[in-house]
C-alpha cells in the first residue's frame, strides 16, 4: 500500500470513522444543520444544544465517507463545551488548516491534536468538501446566531 | 486435443478488438505509478488519435469562420465542418442533413427540445413523461418546463434489478401525455431500455418521443429512422470525440415547424431593424460562430468508429462487462446495483462498509480511474437507497487487464478499511 494512502487514511482517521464520537440525535439541540456534498453523496445533520454562550452538547447523523464522518467526530469531541467564540476560532483554524496547500504549516494549535490527522486531505482537492462539511455546517450555525446576537 | 473452434474464434476476435487501444494516447500512461486502467468512459471516453490528429490539422491549416467567405480557408472549414455534419447523417442514418443540428451536447439538445418545441405546445394539466432512471439531463430541463406551463411531470418506474418493463412506461399513458423523455442506456445502471416497444406504443398514442441517446450511440448501432422517435440527442465526448459539441436529430417536419433557439449570425436569412427572417435547416438552430473543431473532431470519431465498426464494438463490450461482472460477483462483499438483463458495459457497485468515495480515492492509487457518487442521476440513487455508488465503465478500448486492476486494487480497499 503506497505511503500516500496511509497518509490519508491514518488509523486515527480510520478509528474516529468505524466508532464515531457523538453519533446520535440530539433530541434538545437548539440547531440542526444540513451538510451535504452533492458530488459524492455525503450528507450529515449536525445538531448543536447551546447553554447560554456555550456549546453545551453536540451530535451528528447521516451517511458519508471516512473523511466526512471521521472529521465530524473529531469536530464533535473539538467543540464541546467550548465557549461560543472559542467555538468558532477552532473550526476556523482547522477550516483553515484543510484548505491550505500541501507543503503549509501545520497550525501548532492542531499540530498535536487528533484533527491534525486530516492534514493529508489537502493533497485530494476532490476530498477536501468532505473533511470540511461537518465544519461548515457548524460555523454557519454559530456564526449566524452570533450576528443575532449582536444586531439584538 | 484440438481447441474448440468457436472458442479460437472468439479468441481471434478479442485479439483483434485489442488492437484498438493503441490508437489512444491518453491509455499508454501511468497513474499513481501503474498502468492507468480507465473505467469511467460513460462519463466521457478517451479521443482516438485520427480524432485528436483531424482537429490538429484543422486548427493548423483549414480554419476559417464557416459560410462566411468567399475565400479559399472558409470555403475549406465550411466544407470540413459540413463534411462532419455529413457524416453523422450516414452514422445515425438520418434522412437529410437538414436534421442534424449541432448543439453543445445532448444537455443542449434536449433543452432546446423543451423550450423550442414542447414550451410553446404544452399547457396547465398537459404530462411529460419520464423515467426515474433519467440523467440529470433528461429530468431538470422537463422540471423547468413544468413549472412554467403547469404542465405535470409523470415518472415511470425501474424495478429493483434495474429494468424497465415496456408496460411501466406504456401503463403512465393517458390522453394528457405530450411528451415522453427517455434514455435508451441508462448511465449511472447500463440497463438498456426497450425503445423498440415503447416508441411505436408513443406514436400510435400521438405522443412526442424524446431520446437522450448519450449512453447508447458510443456502444451500439443506431438508426433513428428504424427507432422512430422524434428527436435524438447525444455527445461527441461519450464517442471518442471532443468536449462541447452534441448533435440533435430531430424529424425535418417537426423543426421546420419550431421557433429558433438563440438569435444571432448563421441562424438568419435576412435581418432588417424591424424584423428578421429564418435560416433554414438545421442552421435556423445555430446561432453564431459554431464549434468548428469541434464538428470536425466529431466528424473524424463518426469516421473511427464506422472503421472499429459498431457491431464488433458492441460485441467485444459484452464480452468484457461478463468478465467484469462474473469477476465482481466472486468477490464476496460486493453487491452491484442494476442487474437488468441485457445491459449495457456500466457496472455500479457498492461494497460492504465502504463509502463509494473512499473506494474511488484507494483503487487510484493503483491506476484505476472508476467514477463515484450519484452520476448526475440522484433519482434513481435515492430508488434504490444508496447515496451513491462505484461505477465501472467499459469501452472497446478497455481489456482484461483494466479489469484485472480493479478487482486487485479492491483488496487494498479491503486491507484498510476491513
Amino acid at each position: 500500500m503506497s505511503a500516500d494512502l496511509q497518509a490519508l487514511y491514518r488509523d486515527r482517521v480510520l478509528e474516529h470513522s468505524r466508532q464515531p464520537c457523538n453519533f446520535c440525535r440530539l433530541e434538545d439541540a437548539d440547531h440542526v444543520v444540513s451538510g451535504s456534498n452533492p458530488l459524492c453523496g455525503d450528507s450529515l445533520q449536525v445538531y448543536i444544544a447551546l447553554d447560554g454562550d456555550r456549546v453545551r452538547a453536540v451530535s451528528f447523523e447521516g451517511h458519508g465517507c471516512a473523511i466526512s464522518v471521521a472529521s465530524a467526530s473529531m469536530m464533535t469531541q473539538m467543540i464541546e463545551g467550548a465557549a461560543r467564540a472559542d467555538a468558532i476560532e477552532t473550526i476556523e483554524r482547522v477550516r483553515d488548516m484543510l484548505l491550505a496547500s500541501e507543503g503549509d504549516v501545520l497550525d501548532a494549535a492542531l499540530a498535536d491534536m487528533s484533527v491534525a490527522a486530516l492534514a493529508a486531505v489537502r493533497r485530494y482537492p476532490t476530498r477536501v468538501k468532505c473533511a470540511t462539511l461537518a465544519w461548515q455546517a457548524v460555523h454557519g450555525a454559530l456564526t449566524e446566531d452570533a450576528q443575532t446576537v449582536t444586531t439584538e | 486435443m484440438s481447441a474448440n473452434p468457436q472458442q479460437v474464434h472468439e479468441d481471434q476476435f478479442e485479439r483483434d478488438m485489442m488492437r484498438y487501444r493503441a490508437d489512444f494516447p491518453a491509455l499508454a500512461q501511468e497513474v499513481n505509478g501503474h498502468p492507468l486502467a480507465f473505467l469511467d468512459s460513460a462519463a466521457s471516453s478517451q479521443r482516438a488519435q485520427p480524432v485528436i490528429d483531424a482537429v490538429t490539422h484543422y486548427e493548423t491549416h483549414d480554419h476559417a469562420n464557416v459560410h462566411r467567405g468567399v475565400h479559399t480557408l472558409s470555403q475549406r472549414a465550411t466544407e470540413r465542418y459540413e463534411g462532419a455534419r455529413e457524416s453523422v447523417q450516414r452514422f445515425i442514418n438520418a434522412a437529410s442533413t437538414r436534421e442534424v443540428v449541432f448543439t453543445r451536447g445532448t444537455t443542449e439538445s434536449i433543452n432546446l427540445v423543451a423550450q423550442c418545441f414542447a414550451g410553446p405546445k404544452l399547457g396547465a394539466g398537459d404530462e411529460v413523461l419520464i423515467t426515474h432512471l433519467e440523467h440529470h439531463a433528461n429530468i431538470v430541463p422537463w422540471q423547468m418546463l413544468c413549472e412554467r406551463t403547469g404542465a405535470k411531470l409523470v415518472v415511470a418506474h425501474v424495478e429493483d434489478d434495474g429494468s424497465v418493463p415496456a408496460e411501466n412506461v406504456t401503463g403512465k399513458f393517458t390522453d394528457r401525455t405530450r411528451i415522453l423523455a427517455i434514455s435508451a442506456v441508462s448511465n449511472a445502471l447500463g440497463t438498456v431500455l426497450p425503445l423498440s416497444e415503447i416508441i411505436p406504443a408513443a406514436k400510435a398514442a400521438d405522443i412526442t418521443v424524446v431520446v437522450d441517446g448519450a449512453q447508447a450511440v458510443p456502444h451500439q448501432r443506431v438508426d433513428v429512422q428504424a427507432l422512430g422517435a422524434d428527436f435524438f440527442a447525444f455527445s461527441a465526448h461519450k464517442m471518442v470525440g471532443p468536449t462541447g459539441i452534441g448533435v440533435l436529430w430531430g424529424r425535418e417536419a417537426l423543426l421546420d415547424a419550431m421557433p429558433p433557439w438563440q438569435g444571432g449570425g448563421d441562424m438568419i436569412e435576412t435581418v432588417t431593424l424591424e424584423k428578421s427572417t429564418w435560416n433554414t435547416l438545421p442552421y435556423k438552430f445555430e446561432a453564431g460562430t459554431p464549434n468548428i473543431s469541434g464538428a470536425v473532431g466529431l466528424g473524424a470519431a463518426v469516421a473511427y468508429l464506422e472503421r472499429v465498426g459498431m457491431d464488433n464494438i458492441a460485441r467485444y463490450e459484452h464480452l468484457l462487462l461478463n468478465a467484469l461482472t462474473e469477476q465482481l460477483e466472486a468477490e464476496g462483499d460486493i453487491r452491484i446495483v442494476g442487474t437488468a438483463p441485457g445491459k449495457a458495459a456500466v457496472v455500479s457497485f457498492l461494497m460492504d462498509g465502504v463509502h463509494p468515495h473512499d473506494l474511488g480515492t484507494i483503487v487510484d492509487h493503483h491506476g484505476v480511474a472508476v467514477r463515484t457518487g450519484h452520476h448526475c442521476a440522484m433519482p434513481i440513487m435515492q430508488r434504490f437507497d444508496v447515496p451513491g455508488t462505484a461505477r465501472a465503465s467499459l469501452a472497446f478500448y478497455n481489456n482484461r487487464d483494466d479489469i484485472g486492476a480493479l478487482i486487485a486494487s479492491l483488496a487494498t480497499v479491503r486491507k484498510l478499511f476491513k
